[in-house]
């Protein structure tokens, strides 16, 4: 189960699901595949520099039941039958919906489909206890999608959650490879990276529009100091298949 | 007694049976036939509507011989928990017995609503050709039909006024039943099709549109396409409830316009579903008719913010909303300014099962909500995170509430804030709604809260419980207390013997009983079955393990329905059921 994952590489000795440090093995867990070493590396220090986050985003902290629903085998998460009490119809109307959306990354998603379709992404930003959804098909650009985003997280970030905030603003820097759009939030600097076809994280900018929203299954908004130097941009990525 | 007697008969029974006419609902009715026999006897020879909440309660042919003048009859089949797949398809629920009782009896009835039976199309083909002036064919979350079934009642009931096949499962075998309707059909007002998987012609339903001047409600399916659409209202413009097909289509300005004008068109417009695969584009298209609707169900449509608020603030004078939890809780405080009038609020999952990926609608969406529509008083809720507090609030602001179904998508989740139950929560709810007929609970629960609602929740008809509470004590608290409970439904609770046994005179004043999951076992079942002789005690196992008749007292129930009759014990059982 968890031995993919290479936990011991980072030196946490993290327990396995309903073991322990719950919802740091949890969401290790479900991201199961052995791809992305780079990705729990991220998540795992950035899990333990806020640990209040972690008690938001896990609302199934439980004392005394002997049933502890983390005692859960990965991904897909198993479901007690008829829970959550929805109609069946409505989990295959979502089905039907998301297609193009290729949740499970062995389906190869009809081109035509794709292209008539949404293409719903999830957005998620580090510290954010919820995540979003976007349609790609809705922006034609990466300045509307980053303009859409910036609405997305400002709304967020003047919640009440951050305290004294200075909102949001997009910035530009420069990477290895080109420009690449930053968000700037509360003063310190987050960059939006993406998650491709093939499972890698790239940073949000490098490929045209068009490729961008067919190879994208989701996108995250990370604090930018743990970005720089560790993604793999599209040309390095090319560069290192030959 | 005996003046009461005399002053009955002082008029001709035809005279009682005009007074009667006047008493609407079936509670009063039911009232007036216990006064004395004589009313008993006019009453229920006069009655015209008849409702039947458990099928098995009576026998078909016994209701239809008390009853003779039905005009009208509704009649409901599997417990609710079928929804979600907790009863085997092959439980029961069958409507022959009813159909072919009804054929033989009521020649002349109009109008008959089915809700969670199986409805062969045998039967449809036996309604189409039994009742000379039917009017009225409602099929609601039932199964076991298909389209030719719906073609024969098309062909056959000449005088069709309503088909509705809501949220029921029908099989595609007759691809054009809807050209089945003769030429000479022009009676429909009401037609629900949206269930149905399989294609519609369009051409043909506008064809039937066209000539059925008096349609009010018309709900597509998803195969009927926006550029179809415009067609069918051009054609309909009093329509009140619409049912889009899907509603989306490639970038076309024209299309646009046609549609914006066909839907400015229906001036009387309250009810607006649909939106199968919404796309962004069209949404504005519906915006002029939004201050008009009284209804929007959008719980198929997956709109996001900020166009699926934008479509809802329009909607000053909505009375009902459906929808996702895509409207976040941002939405819901802007439903809270706009929709002053609202009553009833559902908020449906998007991901029900992707518990890794919350979406931001949490218990300050409710909490706004509560505040801000002061007529708000029935409410069903999924989100994933609660808190005592936000309960308290909802309690105090709403003590109008009547419906309070609240589902914290992960079982036993605590107040998130304090980490403790949401005993205080609940039971605030309880004792601040009087009114309340409907609850759900969901989250981390101790036996408390049912202390509070066996206490408090006085006209409580419907409680539905799920992996909750401590033990035994629990299931005391709602049985002894909760006076005007009809249906209760448990599921994965540590429930027993001992509280059934204790409150078995309880069960007979109750429609239903359901259990799964629980701790009871079969020598409970036994004894309770023999202590109750107008009980149905249905005990449902799956897991094969041979005869139940031959299993030990200390066997577990897996799946447990009890529910009174007078029909005693059915005679269409299947293998995994077995009444006691």
């Amino acid at each position: 189960m968890a031995s993919g994952l290479m936990l011991e590489e980072t030196e946490l000795r993290l327990g396995l699901p309903g073991g322990g440090a719950g919802e740091l093995a949890e969401v290790a867990v479900i991201r199961s595949s052995g791809k992305r070493g780079f990705l729990e590396t991220i998540d795992l220090k950035l899990k333990l520099q806020t640990p209040a986050e972690s008690k938001e985003s896990e609302s199934t902290e439980q004392g005394n039941k002997a049933t502890d629903p983390h005692e859960k085998p990965p991904a897909p998460k198993e479901q007690a039958v008829g829970w959550p009490p929805v109609r069946s119809f409505r989990k295959n109307i979502l089905n039907v919906q998301q297609q193009s959306e290729s949740k499970n990354k062995e389906e190869q998603s009809d081109k035509a489909a794709a292209a008539a379709a949404a293409a719903f992404v999830k957005v998620s930003m580090d510290g954010a206890p919820y995540l979003r959804k976007v349609d790609l098909k809705t922006y034609k650009s990466y300045q509307e999608l980053s303009t859409a985003l910036q609405k997305m997280f400002s709304s967020f970030a003047t919640s009440g959650n951050y305290g004294s905030e200075q909102g949001v603003s997009v910035r530009d820097f420069m990477n290895g490879a080109g420009k690449v759009t930053a968000l700037v939030i509360n003063g310190s600097e987050y960059v939006t990276t993406y998650e491709d076809k093939d499972g890698d994280w790239m940073l949000v900018g490098d490929v045209p529009w068009e490729m961008f929203v067919d190879s994208c299954k989701r996108l995250r908004v990370m604090k930018g100091s743990e970005v720089v130097g560790l993604a793999p941009t599209a040309m390095e990525k090319r560069k290192n298949r030959g | 007694m005996v003046g009461r007697f005399r002053w009955a008969a002082m008029f001709p029974d035809e005279v009682w049976e005009h007074v009667f006419s006047f008493l609407t609902s079936d509670a009063d009715r039911n009232a007036a036939a216990l006064v004395c026999r004589n009313w008993n006897r006019i009453e229920r020879r006069s009655r015209k509507r008849v409702f039947v909440g458990n099928c098995y309660s009576v026998a078909p042919t016994v209701a239809v011989r008390l009853f003779p003048e039905v005009r009208a009859a509704v009649i409901k089949g599997k417990p609710h928990f079928a929804d979600f797949n907790l009863v085997p398809s092959d439980w029961g629920g069958g409507a022959e017995a009813w159909v072919e009782a009804m054929a033989e009896g009521w020649p002349n009835l109009e109008e008959l609503r089915f809700k969670r039976m199986v409805v062969s199309d045998d039967c449809l083909d036996l309604i189409a050709r039994s009742f000379k002036n039917f009017k009225v064919l409602s099929l609601v979350s039932c199964d076991g039909f298909s389209t030719s079934g719906l073609a024969a009642i098309a062909a056959n009931c000449r005088n069709l006024r309503e088909l509705n096949l809501r949220e029921s499962e029908v099989e595609e075998t007759c691809l054009n039943w809807i050209s089945h309707f003769p030429e000479s059909c022009t009676s429909l007002v009401a037609l629900d099709i949206a269930c149905l998987e399989g294609e519609v012609n369009a051409s043909i339903l506008e064809r039937l549109i066209s000539r059925c001047s008096n349609i009010m409600t018309l709900r597509l399916n998803h195969s009927v396409p926006l550029e179809r659409l415009v067609g069918l209202l051009q054609r309909a413009p009093q329509l009140m409830d619409l049912g889009t097909g899907k509603f989306s289509a490639r970038h076309n300005p024209q299309l646009f316009s046609r549609l914006e004008s066909a839907i400015a068109g229906c001036k009387n417009l309250r009810n607006l579903s649909g939106f199968w695969e919404p796309g962004l584009t069209y949404l504005p298209a519906v915006y002029s008719i939004c201050e008009g609707l009284t209804s929007l169900n959008l719980n198929y449509a997956t709109i996001q913010n900020p166009e699926l608020v934008k479509l809802i603030s329009r909607c000053k004078n909505l009375r009902r909303l459906l929808v996702m939890d895509l409207i976040e809780d941002s939405g819901l405080v802007a439903v809270a300014s706009s929709c002053k009038l609202l009553q009833e609020l559902r908020v449906f999952p998007s991901d029900p099962y992707d518990a890794a990926e919350p979406v931001s609608l949490t218990e300050q969406g409710l909490v706004a909500v509560s505040a801000g529509c002061p007529m708000l008083h029935s409410v069903l809720y999924f989100c994933r995170q609660m808190t005592n507090a936000a309960l308290l609030t909802v309690a105090k602001n709403r003590p109008n509430l009547t419906c309070f179904r609240l589902c914290i998508i992960e079982p036993r989740t605590p107040d998130y804030v304090t980490q403790e139950p949401l005993d205080t929560g609940f039971s605030a709810i309880v004792e601040s709604c009087k009114d309340l007929r409907r609850l759900s609970v969901s989250g981390l629960l101790t036996d408390l809260v049912f202390k509070s609602i066996g206490a408090s929740a006085n006209y409580l008809e419907m409680l539905s419980i799920a992996f909750a509470g401590d033990g035994d004590m629990g299931l005391h608290y709602i049985l002894s207390g909760c006076k005007n409970l009809r249906k209760l439904e448990i599921r994965d609770c540590p429930f027993g013997d001992k509280p059934l046994l204790q409150n078995a005179s309880k069960l007979e004043t109750m429609r239903s009983l359901w259990m799964s999951s629980c701790s009871v076992t079969l020598g409970a079942c036994r004894q309770l079955a023999r202590a109750m002789p107008r009980l149905n005690v249905e005990v449902i196992n799956e897991s094969g393990r041979g005869p139940l008749v031959a299993q030990p007292d200390n066997c577990p129930v897996e799946k447990l329905y009890i529910y009174r009759t007078i029909a005693g014990p059915r005679t269409d059982t299947p293998q995994c059921v077995w009444t006691i």
